[in-house]
């Protein structure tokens, strides 16, 4: 007996929309055994990660504030991986917009500027990202420097540089020493929008998602990523310079990673710390392909996945589970999309050996 | 001892786990397949050995579920790269995110607890010998098996008709099976012994290195190893002399850290990465773009039957 | 000769079918070889002749029918078993291993544990044997097709094979190449080996077989002597009517002004192992077809290139389209002279496998036409364009708007060379315009190429087939390791000149010192 694939000449569209809906049904079934494994019961778990948050308002505004990062990354992130680019160091990109954006914030703290200073901060944000995100687009282009092992490795040096300022010489004078900046004042504040707890962060999301629908599905440029993902040959035949397309895949992911890091920095923490991602930047990943690099399953994704870290930490607190179940579930997740990516391309056959006649 | 001494020794035992980790990616890649799971095959190996070690009181036993740890994570990335064909990026990224989230789960129960130091090898006369006795005779037994470890793979590689058959297979994988070459069946002995090597690079760090187990304490060993084998050009020999460059400077900026030099402790921290990518950079500017890299590294396979 | 022996077939398929999806590419093959006998597989491209070798050879497996080795009933699980059983194949896309020398390349193939040490010994030992010349520790990238081809030979014979199977092993050879093959071929099969040989060119099956089988769509349609019937005969068994000939265009060649110049074209190699280009002159003119003869992998894809813009010229003045000095212009500006082009690979070149036909129109024209206007891509008139190319080139799709990895090689060749053409170039460049295309498509190819330079275009075509090129060029210019020789009226050649141009001074890439 073996396993036998053989390639689907043209996909079902259908196939192609269940796929990421039965690999996320499967992730949990699995999830599910571990829990189970961890002497937990698995249905008390979906109450707390799945039934919980959604039957709460105050988790449902919580969702929205924990989909907007997910969300602004994983459309950066799909610009590359349609063009077969892998940025990985998203999580360092959003770092570094919030540094640079935060920058600003405590440049102005204590002084009378007006309220231009929290959208100067998220253009500085995204420069940040972008220009962080084209360190690795560069070496590759200029040296054939491997992609995804710069942009990884990058992620532990913004780390660090965040790191380094909030305990050195970014940190609150009068913050007992802990390792903080000040608290942003109001004009360095992203809007609430309404009472509750989400802020004007969502809006961007949308307005990201609505952005990429346009620019992936009618320009030039979206088709030049299409050809160039899958057919590089093909894409040079066009005329589309390869080394350019890498900046700007780069630049664009780079710069919605940066606008999420400065963001959550101005919008929901309210000061630079040395952790202020419970890793958005890999978590993105699997959003990316779970939503089928497509902007509106980019939107779909981030709220499920989204889902997994409010629920994370509920089950923290009254399932004594770790939140690194969290992780291992986004990354069982995420080999599960690619598993059904594979499906759809391929069918799949049991053979007897020697069968055949 | 002397603090030279001292110095050189901690540099062979920071080599050792890149050396190993490195060396098992080494052969899967020559067997044309990319596995960016090295971080949490490593992670696995780390917590899951640390575990078992704790629970059995023994080391051998740690050694061996690392080992299994790290082959387990392997397998599951063949089910879903060779039985699959799906993509060998994402999927070695998604088995190193799981990796990391597995082995926080698996090793929350064991932070704090301590093993004691596993003692050296001692050979009466050469050990004792001044100078270079404790560092060529008195290291852990890791220490040599990953030396003999380097050498039994650059002669597989080199000189043997499976070793061959690996390289052709990873060299153009339609070639090959168009010969009758067992093209997946290779891949998976392959990614197994990976997932093998990396298994014990990480219970390395966590029964030898470190002797305690705390999350995320392969800090992005299992990147290194990578790079390492592309800075290697996919040579054993090379990937040798890479991983202790690397370890020299990891040792060397925990001593300036420690020796308060007066530079920021995250410059510091930093160094290795920071010299991740210049080395490859450079390597590049000294080669040329990608020479020596396996024809069919990354691209899925299936036979046409 | 022992006729009990000489009359049982060897091999014998009995309904061998095999069946890829909807497709069936062979419906009940019978087949018989006899030792001794070197016999034909005729067939167009698609006919199933490579899909019945993969069967023989273990690579593929039947849907159904039998295979009967030496009076026994065999299944052929994988090539493993058929080399156990005395099957040794050369294939038509060598199965080598560039980075790897001559010796490991041999003994990769070889099932068996010999060491590598043996396998070398014996390699030297035949290759001297055979006349066919190798050095075991060359490294396979630095070796000519020919050399190459030896090495699979050589690979074969390691195993004293009864049933040696060549796929197409003339492709590659320049013609005085192929006669030594043909001697080697013919002393194999005087001392008592088989030979399947697997070919669409008519005149060396004449030249080489007694007998011959002709497969069309899959099935056998006649079993044939092929001495004893004309090159015509077999064609139309093979194609299944009567194909004709191409109506040459009028007054032609020269005269017209010139449409592209090459002027002292130089290129590094892009990539190891490959050719660079050394010193090219050429001029195309209006109004006339240049041909480019010359065997696989001696820096076509490089000129094709260069020519296209998808590499730049060192300098402009290298390269000269419509009188302008474009070596630095890529291909977009140099479509926008009015010059268009058509690569060698369709699928992941000329079109992107899983995009649809209206997508892939837009690949070449959204620089000059009207498909992309403002940055946005008109999909409306994208599929209009594709379905215009399909309409006027007879391009036969199995829905409307098909994915082009659906269309069969020739079907999917007619829109690559349509798309250009229905741009009404000033100058079309094509590389390998009919390779591995049925012959009804290859003729409409040809035709609307020799149309176009009656309109007065200038077309440059690059191609490894002579007969094409003699029966369609009004010039002809031979290509080796790079080089580039004058392009002289086609009446001034023959194909013997031609083979000692293509054979030349045998000399290494370029950078062979540099690397291993």
């Amino acid at each position: 007996m073996r396993l036998e694939l053989t390639p689907r000449l043209d996909p079902s569209p259908l196939a192609r929309v269940l796929a990421p809906i039965a690999a996320f049904m499967v992730a949990f079934v699995l999830a599910g055994g571990v829990v189970w494994l961890l002497g937990r019961s698995p249905l008390a778990a979906l109450q707390v990660y799945v039934i919980g948050p959604l039957s709460d308002p105050w988790a449902l505004q919580e969702l929205v504030v924990k989909a907007t990062p997910l969300a602004l990354i994983a459309l950066g992130l799909s610009y590359c991986f349609r063009a077969n680019l892998w940025n990985i160091g998203a999580e360092g990109q959003y770092v570094m917009g919030a540094v640079l954006g935060g920058w600003l914030a405590l440049a102005t703290h204590g002084t009378d500027a007006g309220p231009w200073v929290w959208p100067a901060m998220l253009l500085l944000g995204v420069l940040g990202g972008a220009l962080y995100g084209l360190l690795p687009a560069m070496l590759r282009v200029r040296f054939g420097v491997s992609e995804i092992l710069v942009s990884l490795m990058l992620v532990y040096v913004a780390q660090l540089t965040l790191d380094y300022l909030v305990r050195g010489p970014w940190r609150d004078p009068k913050g007992f020493n802990f390792p903080q900046s000040v608290t942003f004042d109001p004009a360095a504040t992203l809007p609430l929008l309404g009472a509750g707890r989400i802020h004007l962060g969502a809006v961007f999301a949308v307005l990201a998602v609505l952005a990429t629908a346009f620019v992936l599905g009618r320009t030039l440029f979206g088709y030049r990523l299409r050809v160039t993902g899958e057919a590089p040959r093909a894409a040079r035949f066009g005329g589309f310079d390869s080394g350019a397309t890498t900046l700007a895949v780069f630049a664009i992911s780079g710069g919605l990673a940066g606008l999420a890091g400065i963001v959550e920095v101005s919008g929901q923490i309210g000061q630079l710390q040395p952790t202020i991602s419970p890793g958005y930047g890999f978590t993105a990943i699997t959003v990316a392909f779970l939503g089928r690099l497509h902007p509106f399953g980019i939107l779909a994704a981030s709220l499920a996945v989204g889902l997994t870290f409010i629920g994370g930490e509920s089950a923290q607190i009254l399932l004594k589970l770790p939140l690194d179940l969290t992780t291992a579930f986004q990354g069982l997740l995420l080999l599960c999309v690619l598993c059904a990516d594979a499906l759809v391309s391929y069918r799949l056959r049991l053979v007897r050996r020697g069968g055949g006649s | 001892m002397t603090a030279f001494e001292a110095i050189l020794l901690t540099i062979v035992t920071a080599s050792t786990p890149l050396l190993i980790a490195a060396m098992g990616e080494l052969v899967a890649e020559r067997s044309g397949v990319l596995n960016l799971g090295v971080e949490g095959m490593m992670a696995m190996g780390a917590a899951c050995g640390f575990a078992a070690a704790v629970t059995f009181d023994s080391t051998i036993i740690g050694i061996a579920v690392g080992v299994l740890a790290g082959t387990a994570m392997a397998g599951l990335f063949a089910l879903a790269v060779l039985g699959l064909a799906a993509n060998q990026v994402g999927s070695g990224l998604a088995l190193t995110i799981f990796g990391l989230g597995l082995s926080g789960l698996i090793g929350a129960p064991f932070v704090g607890a301590r093993r004691d130091p596993v003692s050296p090898l001692a050979i009466p006369g050469l050990t004792d010998l001044p100078g270079v006795g404790r560092l060529m005779f008195g290291q852990d037994a890791f220490v040599y098996f990953s030396l003999a470890l380097t050498v039994a793979v650059a002669l597989f590689l080199g000189r043997s008709r499976s070793g061959l058959t690996l390289r052709a297979i990873g060299e153009n994988h339609a070639s090959a099976h168009a010969l009758g070459l067992p093209v997946l069946r290779t891949r998976l002995l392959a990614l197994l012994f990976g997932g093998a090597c990396a298994g014990l690079a990480g219970v390395y760090l966590s029964l030898i290195y470190t002797r305690f187990w705390s999350p995320g304490m392969t800090a992005g060993r299992g990147w290194i190893a990578l790079a390492l084998v592309v800075f290697a050009a996919w040579r054993p020999a090379y990937a040798l002399i890479g991983a202790y460059l690397f370890g020299t400077a990891t040792v060397l900026q925990l001593h300036a850290q420690a020796g308060q030099i007066g530079l920021p402790a995250q410059l510091l921290s930093a160094a290795p990465y920071v010299a991740t990518i210049l080395a490859l950079v450079l390597l590049s500017l000294g080669r040329g773009r990608a020479i020596g890299a396996p024809g069919s590294l990354g691209q899925p396979f299936v036979p046409e039957r | 000769m022992a006729t009990s022996i000489a009359e049982r077939p060897l091999v014998e398929l009995r309904g061998v079918s095999k069946r890829y999806g909807d497709l069936l590419a062979n419906d009940r093959i019978d087949l018989a070889l006899h030792r001794g006998e070197i016999h034909a597989l005729l067939g167009e491209n698609g006919a199933g002749k490579s899909t019945l070798v993969k069967i023989l050879y273990g690579v593929v497996e039947p849907t159904a029918g039998d295979i009967v080795w030496e009076g026994r009933h065999v299944t052929i699980a994988s090539p493993v078993e058929a080399r156990r059983l005395g099957i040794g194949m050369v294939f038509q896309h060598f199965s080598l291993f560039d980075q790897m020398t001559v010796a490991e390349n041999v003994a990769v193939g070889l099932s068996g544990a010999d060491s590598l040490k043996d396998v070398r010994a014996r390699l030297v030992e035949i290759s001297r044997g055979y006349g066919l010349g190798l050095e075991p520790d060359r490294a396979v990238w630095t070796l000519s097709a020919g050399e190459r081809q030896r090495i699979e030979i050589v690979r074969c014979l390691l195993q004293d094979p009864k049933l040696i199977i060549l796929d197409e092993p003339t492709s590659v050879l320049t013609p005085q190449e192929a006669e030594a093959l043909f001697e080697t071929l013919e002393r194999l099969a005087s001392e008592g080996r088989a030979i399947l040989y697997i070919s669409h060119r008519l005149e060396e099956v004449r030249r080489l077989c007694r007998s011959a089988t002709i497969l069309r769509a899959g099935r056998v349609v006649a079993t044939v002597d092929p001495r004893a019937r004309s090159a015509r005969e077999i064609a139309a068994l093979m194609v299944g009517s009567d194909v004709g000939e191409v109506k040459p265009h009028g007054p032609s060649g020269g005269g017209g002004e010139a449409a592209l110049s090459l002027r002292h074209l130089t290129l590094p190699p892009a990539e190891p192992h490959q050719w660079g280009l050394k010193d090219i002159e050429l001029t195309v003119c209006k109004g006339e077809i240049v041909g480019i003869a010359g065997v696989a992998g001696n820096g076509q894809g490089e000129l094709f290139a260069a020519i296209s813009g998808e590499q730049l010229a060192p300098r402009p003045e290298n390269v000269i389209i419509a009188g302008r000095a474009c070596g630095r212009i890529g291909i977009d500006g140099r479509r926008r002279l009015g010059a268009a082009f058509v690569p060698e690979e369709r699928l992941g070149h000329a079109a992107v496998p899983s995009h649809r036909l209206s997508d892939n129109a837009v690949l070449s024209h959204h620089a000059s036409g009207d498909v992309v206007r403002g940055g946005l891509v008109r999909f409306s008139a994208a599929r209009r364009l594709a379905r215009a190319i399909a309409d006027t080139f007879d391009v036969r799709t199995p829905e409307r708007d098909p994915l082009a990895r659906q269309l069969s090689g020739g079907n999917l060749q007619k829109f690559a060379v349509g798309r250009e053409i229905i741009r009404r170039p000033a100058l079309l460049v094509v590389n390998q315009p009919t390779w591995g295309v049925d012959a009804g498509a290859a003729r409409l190819i040809r035709q609307a190429l020799v149309d176009l330079a009656g309109e007065g275009a200038a077309v440059l075509v690059i191609s490894q087939d002579l007969d094409e090129l003699f029966e369609i060029a009004d010039r002809i210019a031979v290509i080796h390791s790079g080089r580039l020789t004058e392009a002289r009226p086609r009446a001034a050649w023959t194909r013997e000149a031609i083979g000692l141009e293509m054979l030349a001074a045998g000399e290494e890439p370029a950078e062979a010192a540099h690397a291993a």
